[in-house]
């Protein structure tokens, strides 16, 4: 494990908005994301590389890609 | 990673062959039912949108075209679009519509309305549609019932096709009124489990 404060990119989902129609998790190469419940989609930080991609699917746009201390 | 191609994944050809049969004969319409069923029954059973991240024809015809084949333009949605407002608004006007196409059939059934061989295309525009008719056996519903089906089912894609190139790929999908339909069972059922 890395020492110290090192930024790392996760993607945020809006939950409230979430479709939970499943393109995030469809593309996501680390296979970070399923969807609770059926209800909305839901990323595991500790795979999540924040490579952005689920955030271009989403088709209401709704991933941001945030920095994050760890 | 590239996964592996599953089965379901060519299910999208469902959506073509779909179409194209209603425009033969529009009695294959009727076939429509199991898009309509299948996936609220797997919302039911299981408290997943397994069909829609599996097994949904028209959402991955519209990943396809609009990623794959390019025809999207990749946007973001408009905000009003993706509000919930919207999407609850649009299943309660397409529930809504859907029976007063079911009213419209048992007219036909009970006889005091005759049998109109049109698709209507985004509930306004009727098209001739007697080419795919070819009598039925029992009660001209039967075929009225289609001919509503097939434009509901026409319609619905039409809107998901111009979606997808005006915005992202599967825009549909934020306001697909069965997604809305199954999301809200999946909130049913969660709630249930707690
Ligand atoms: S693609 Fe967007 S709307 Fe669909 S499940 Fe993922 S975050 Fe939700
Ligand atoms: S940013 Fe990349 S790794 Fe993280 S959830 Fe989205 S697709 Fe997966
Ligand atoms: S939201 Fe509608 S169109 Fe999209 S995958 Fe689900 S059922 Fe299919």
């Amino acid at each position: 494990m890395a020492e110290g404060k090192k930024k790392k990119r996760l993607a945020r989902v809006d939950r409230d908005l979430c479709a939970s129609c499943g393109c995030c998790r469809k593309v996501c190469p680390r296979e970070a994301i399923s969807i609770y419940k059926g209800l909305y989609a839901l990323v595991d930080e500790a795979l999540c590389i924040g490579c952005k991609k689920c955030a271009k699917e989403c088709p209401a746009s709704i991933i941001e890609i945030q920095e994050v201390d760890r | 990673m590239k996964q592996q191609k599953k089965w379901y994944d060519y299910l999208w050809i469902v959506s073509l062959v779909y179409l194209t049969l209603g425009f033969l004969n529009i009695l294959f319409a009727w076939l429509g039912l199991i898009f309509f069923c299948t996936p609220l029954i797997i919302a039911l059973v299981t408290g997943n949108k397994g069909y829609c991240h599996r097994y949904c024809d028209r959402g991955q015809l519209l990943a396809l075209l609009g990623g794959r084949f390019g025809l999207s333009r990749k946007r973001d949605m408009p905000r009003w679009m993706v509000s919930k407002a919207f999407r609850y608004g649009f299943l309660v006007f397409f529930l809504a519509m859907f029976l007063l196409m079911l009213w419209n059939t048992g007219l036909v059934f009970a006889g005091a309305r005759d049998l109109q061989e049109v698709v209507t295309i985004l509930w306004t525009f009727q098209v001739p549609w007697h080419w795919a008719y070819h009598g039925t056996l029992f009660s001209e519903g039967v075929a009225q019932f289609a001919f509503g089906f097939y434009s509901v089912m026409l319609t619905s894609t039409i809107l998901g096709l111009v979606t997808m190139v005006l915005f992202k790929p599967r825009s549909w999908c934020v306001y697909c009124p069965m997604g809305t339909m199954t999301t809200l069972i999946c909130k049913v059922k969660a709630k249930e489990c707690v």
